[in-house]
């Protein structure tokens, strides 16, 4: 895109254009890191600097421990708050990129007295990064397609709705940071591909282990890069660079992998990565072959080759026969589920309840896709059009990679995000390529119908070809520039073979393309306008879809906004008001909040690794008040926690959850029978419900006393009446109720003495007036 | 009570070859009103001395009980002159005073007078003092429905070290409703007073226990740690930052709390909680921000004066007995209002010191006054005694640190809401080190990258 705004190569000496373009593209690309800084903030600007949603929160806390104790503690931090009475081991189960970047941005600061809290730096490390990631946009594609395809990959991404939903400031997540570290390891495979240097090479390995340390998405990686290996030796464009690019990668890349403790020997043993160590086989061979074809006149090589295929096919055999056995031994096939689920989306919703029960592990809708991706995804195909002419080891990557990341995002909507930069980059190189054409047709038609004004035919070929060749290929130019800079540094002079052929084959092309100065110019309009429709859709993306924090609800109302703070309200009441040690059970989801927000220790929480002990926990909520107390009480339990969103229609609250904690439990513990629980193949609540629905648990700690407030007990989640109205607890005891009634919190009441004789006469005593009035109305007490 | 009076009357004659001028004044008149009618309990007592000794006396002493010693945040005096419309308060110099053979443990303030009280003179004082943390609450713990019973403990006779020939002492108590109180006769009550005397010609050191037991529902809202931190820019601003530790110290909430019956039945539910604070800030306040450590607080409201600004904020949820709430108010002032150079060239910050929060007991108040970087020879000038620190504090990029007066004091009633001033000497060219810096720092990015394009470092020409 620089070229368009670059002056006509005329008025100034080839220099000076360079250097102003150079310059000019790095204040681009400065706005644009300001952009996508910028663009994130609405949720500051809108709610408040605040971490957002659930697993930031249990990030947040894990800086916060880092920021205090410093790193060796971090590893062996042993969490006993949370999947009380197991623990957890934090250090060596956590990715830990995240949390030590932001640990050390804040270090950092603080060490140049820039007294920012930890919360601070953790709310703003996602847009930070955001605008790393599109400088390593701008990079990758600038590898692929030239500069002016990078600027404009970059700008789109910079803004694309699915990263931003990832990214909005106080979205302190693994994936903030990955995607820089994908892209920036995508980066340095590809420069290292153009160039063959074993520099690039080696701080592709940093790379791919800094992503290892960032996101359990590293596997895409290493998964990706084998691939494009393997076409490339098909196609049969095996070079050394590629082998460079590739060999080192996996040597040094497995090796700092398993340094991360929560890979470890992963980076060997599972099936993940054993795609990358049959190409590394594979390109060995291969480099043999080369190696033996270049030594050996063209009748012994093909004696050679017969040799070698026969002992190639033998050795691949024992590997593939060694990954079978290994594959067959482990348990899930070497596969972790989340993996498997990938490759056969039924998987999770088959057989792992937890997995299937977090909506980012659902497949997306199509809507979902331009929500996401909006006119993005009618500019893929052309990006790929352009890709293959010409085609590349550098495009061909590209192209592999947005193929790749169609299918993953397809399964699961959570790698939409791993789909949003290869989208952009193929977006950029499309905008790129047809505003290259257009304008250079309007160009071109321009000094045409200048010169047949002068009637001189024989200079409008020799005048307007340097022009266009000038213009289209001055990005390559600029690039050619900062490359002999380099080489002055002391580095190889190296020039991708690729590439020039490239450049020449564009002006040949360029000539071919003219379009009429009309068309063109009406083709730029309507990009333009492409092009503010996707601005226009992306800036409201970030402003109304994906900036709410979601422990803060906001509601406009006539009189005004309406704050729904519920949530923080009842983890400051439990911070304070309750003892340290107290235990807290809820559902999971909010586990890592409680954790974070009222340093309370909890039964389960986020990271789901212990799916018996999650199980118990959804046991207890569809159990009836007794066993349920008897499940809490051998848990040490003093305190539960549910949502309730029936008074104001917050709809994500518990009892629409329930069918998961149902679900979920009795997959552990048969006794829990989901048809119990079901009315024509619903969850109901109202009058039609099933007893076992309205003697649960869940069901009576969310619905204690809501009949008092309206009088009917009309539920404006379900919209419907509830179905058992007045209830007494008997084992719990409301302590704590927020002011919307979102959260409600109970304690256990304390057993009571034994005396055999005087309780039951207690009881009959108190239970007889209440009991036979609720008798009357509800025939199954 | 009367073998009490008895020891109390030796123990003042075993002491009496020492206080030379304790029974050359005697008090003619003491009437006490204790207000009781919320937690901070603030007795008014106007006394008529008279020196019925030879000398005139300079000084003279109150004293208070042992129990009433450690709750007492502040004790002030004013002499009276003049007659009925024309009078004139005198404000008189009062300060703690240890006296060696002080019967029981008893503590003592040394009042001055104005000019020494000559033989046969007398003068009217009109002292105030205040109690914290005096109401006991009982029942200890109380469920949401039931409203708040106290007990106060204190003397129907003033203590004190003189004789006094007649006095009498009002209680007066927030509702019609005591469940109780001490009889020493005559003591009656009506209404919400309760009044003990009047009582003829009494001993000194006599002391007679009484106990009111009644209904007190006004908020306990008590500050356990207040941090004020005050930082001064001399780029035209002061930035307060407060930090507050909260608690209801009335009696302890007892078991269940129920959303529906403190919602719906406001009158009888919780009757002794309370869910909103009023904060009183500075006039020309802005940038004004409440919030606790997991983040910004949505409910407050601020009405801007041209006398005082009001801040009207409610905790995360209402604060029963016992329960407690953490938050921090934020807010800048504009620098011209506070910060003024004296004459002799020094500069002095002259701002309130106590706890912005109307009716409130602070039990540990410390504030910081952040010095600007460079700024020497800070000194603090307070009405009352407080403990004073210097310390150090790094912030946006300091290299020596900027100079921090730390003053710190127990017991801070809103009495103590007085203007205090920290002098300095600062140099106004210590406010462009840091632009200077971050100057310097982006000049020398830029030649340095300069530098590296332009130098070549290749050891072979090319």
């Amino acid at each position: 895109m620089a070229t368009l705004e670059s002056p006509p190569p005329g008025t100034s000496s080839s220099a000076m254009r360079n250097a102003f373009g150079t310059v000019l593209s790095a204040l681009i690309l400065l706005l644009i890191g300001v952009l996508a800084f910028s663009i994130r903030l609405f949720s500051v600007i809108k709610y408040e600097s605040v971490i957002h949603e659930f697993d930031p929160y249990f990030n947040y806390r894990v800086t916060q421990f880092l920021s205090k104790n410093g790193i060796y503690e971090f590893w062996n931090w042993f969490d006993d708050r949370t999947w009380y009475p197991l623990g957890r081991v934090i250090g060596g189960t956590v990715y830990p990129g995240l949390t030590l970047t932001a640990g050390t941005i804040w270090w950092a600061l603080n060490a140049i007295n820039i007294p920012l809290s930890v919360e601070t730096v953790c709310v703003f490390t996602a847009p930070v990064f955001s605008a790393f990631a599109s400088w390593a946009t701008y990079l990758l594609t600038k590898e692929v397609k030239g500069s002016g395809a990078g600027l404009a990959a970059a700008a789109l991404l910079a803004m694309v709705p699915s990263y931003i939903s990832r990214s909005v400031a106080g979205s302190y997540d693994n994936e903030a940071v990955a995607i820089f570290a994908l892209i920036f390891t995508f980066y340095l495979y590809i420069k290292t591909l153009n160039t063959g240097s074993l520099f690039y090479a080696t701080l592709n390995a940093i790379a791919y282990f800094y992503m290892v340390c960032s996101w359990g998405g590293y596997t895409f990686i290493i998964n990706l890069i084998p691939m494009h290996v393997l076409l490339c030796i098909v196609t049969g464009r095996y070079s050394p660079r590629l082998y460079i690019a590739y060999a080192p990668l996996v040597v040094l890349g497995t090796l700092l992998a398993a340094l991360v403790p929560v890979v470890g020997f992963n980076a060997v043993l599972t099936s993940e990565h054993f795609a990358s160590f049959l190409v590394f086989i594979i390109i060995h061979v291969v480099a043999l072959v080369y190696y033996i074809k270049g030594i050996l006149s063209p009748k012994m090589f093909k004696v050679a080759v017969t040799l070698v295929v026969s002992i190639g096919l033998v050795v691949c055999l024992i590997v593939v026969a060694v990954l079978v056995a290994l594959v067959a031994s482990s348990p899930t096939g070497g596969w972790s589920g989340r993996s498997l689920s990938l490759l056969d989306p039924t998987y999770a919703s088959k057989y792992i309840p937890i997995i299937a029960s977090v909506s980012e592990h659902q497949p997306p809708t199509w809507p979902s896709y331009f929500m996401d991706i909006n006119v993005l995804a009618f500019l893929v195909p052309a990006g790929i059009i352009a890709c293959f002419s010409p085609l590349s080891d550098a495009s061909s990557f590209v192209v592999l990679y947005i193929v790749m990341s169609v299918y993953f995002s397809g399964v699961m909507v959570r790698l939409m995000l791993v789909l949003a930069p290869a989208a952009c980059i193929m977006s950029g190189i499309a905008l790129s390529q047809a505003f290259d054409v257009f304008t250079a047709s309007i160009k071109y038609q321009l000094g045409r119908s200048a010169n047949s004004k002068d009637d001189a035919e024989d200079n409008t070929s020799t005048n307007n070809a340097p022009k266009d060749d000038s213009s289209s290929g001055k990005t390559d130019k600029g690039e050619e520039v900062a490359k002999e800079r380099s080489s002055k540094k002391g580095k190889k002079k190296e020039r991708e073979p690729a590439d020039k052929p490239s450049v020449k084959s564009k002006i040949a092309k360029k000539r071919a393309l003219v379009l009429p100065l009309e068309a063109s110019i009406v083709a730029l309009l309507l990009l333009i306008m492409l092009g503010a429709f996707y601005v226009i859709h992306c800036v409201w993306a970030a402003a109304e879809a994906y900036s709410a924090p979601s422990i803060v609800l906001t509601s406009q109302s006539r009189d005004g906004l309406h704050v729904f703070d519920d949530f923080r309200e009842s983890y400051a009441w439990l911070s304070h008001n309750t003892d340290v040690d107290d235990k807290v059970a809820s559902w999971w989801d909010y586990g890592y909040q409680t954790t974070a927000m009222a340093n309370r220790t909890v039964i389960v929480d986020n990271n789901t690794w212990n799916n018996t002990h999650i199980a118990t926990v959804g046991t207890a909520m569809s159990s009836p008040e007794k066993a349920a107390w008897e499940i809490f009480n051998s848990l040490d339990v003093k305190y539960v926690l549910v949502v309730f969103g029936g008074l104001i229609g917050y709809p994500s609250d518990d009892i629409n959850k329930f069918l998961w904690m149902v679900r979920i439990g009795g997959g552990v513990f048969p006794h829990i029978k989901e048809a119990d629980y079901l009315r024509d193949g619903n969850y109901r609540i109202d009058s039609e419900a099933t007893p076992t629905m309205l003697n649960c648990l869940m069901y009576k700690l969310s619905y204690y006393r809501f009949v008092e407030t309206d009088g009917k007990g009309y539920d404006r989640v379900r919209r419907t009446e509830i179905g058992k109205k007045n209830f007494k607890l008997t084992h719990f005891e409301e302590v704590f109720t927020s002011h919307h009634w979102m959260v409600r919190i109970y304690k256990l009441k304390p057993q009571k003495n034994r005396i055999r004789g005087r309780a039951k006469k207690l009881k009959l005593k108190t239970s007889s007036g209440l009991d036979s009035k609720a008798a009357k109305k509800n025939p199954w007490i | 009570m009367a073998a009490r009076n008895w020891i109390f009357a030796v123990a003042v004659f075993l002491s009496l070859s020492t206080f030379s001028s304790a029974q050359d004044l005697q008090i003619v008149n003491a009437e006490r009103r204790i207000d009781l009618s919320s937690h901070i309990v603030k007795a008014f007592l106007t006394l008529k001395v008279e020196n019925i000794g030879k000398d005139p006396a300079a000084d003279m002493l109150l004293a208070f009980p042992p129990t009433q010693i450690k709750n007492l945040a502040m004790v002030q005096a004013l002499a009276v002159t003049g007659k009925k419309k024309k009078k004139i308060y005198l404000p008189l110099d009062v300060k703690p005073s240890e006296q060696p053979d002080a019967p029981n443990d008893a503590g003592y303030f040394l009042v001055s007078f104005a000019t020494p009280l000559g033989p046969g003179e007398a003068v009217t004082l009109e002292v105030l003092y205040i109690l914290t943390h005096s109401l006991e609450p009982f029942p200890v713990e109380i469920t949401q429905s039931e409203s708040q019973l106290v007990y106060y403990r204190d003397s129907a006779v003033v203590l004190s070290p003189y004789r006094i020939k007649q006095q009498t002492t009002f209680f007066k108590t927030p509702s019609t409703r005591v469940e109780s109180f001490t009889s020493v006769e005559p003591a009656n009550r009506a209404g919400k007073e309760i009044k003990y005397g009047a009582y003829e010609d009494r001993a000194p050191y006599s002391y007679a226990p009484v106990i009111v037991h009644f209904e007190n529902n006004s908020p306990f809202a008590v500050v356990e740690e207040l941090v004020r931190e005050i930082e001064i820019s001399h780029w035209g601003s002061l930035q307060i930052t407060e930090n507050y530790r909260l608690t209801h110290g009335g009696a302890r909430h007892k078991g269940v709390f129920s959303r529906v019956e403190y919602q719906s039945r406001r009158s009888i539910s919780g009757s002794s909680s309370f869910n909103a604070l009023l904060a009183v800030l500075p006039p020309r306040v802005n940038s004004v921000y409440y919030r606790d450590n997991i983040g910004n607080i949505s409910t407050s409201h601020l009405r801007t004066g041209f006398k005082k600004s009001e801040l009207e904020f409610e905790p995360r949820y209402p604060l029963f007995g016992g329960w407690k709430a953490t938050f921090i108010i934020g807010y800048r002032v504009p620098l011209e209002d506070y910060l003024f150079e004296a004459p002799d060239g020094r500069r002095y910050l002259n701002f309130t010191f106590g706890c912005p929060l109307v009716e409130t007991i602070v039990n540990k108040l410390t504030l910081k006054v952040v010095l600007p970087e460079g700024s020497k020879d800070p000194s603090a000038v307070l009405p009352f005694a407080v403990n004073q620190d210097l310390q150090v504090k790094y912030s946006y990029l300091d290299i020596v640190g900027r100079t921090v007066v730390v003053l710190q004091k127990d017991n801070v009633v809103p009495t103590h809401n007085v203007p205090f001033q920290v002098y300095y000497t600062f140099k106004p060219i210590y406010m462009l080190a840091e632009p200077l810096m971050l100057v310097s720092a982006f000049f020398f990015v830029f030649v340095t990258s300069l530098a590296y394009v332009h130098i070549d470092l290749n050891i072979v020409k090319k």
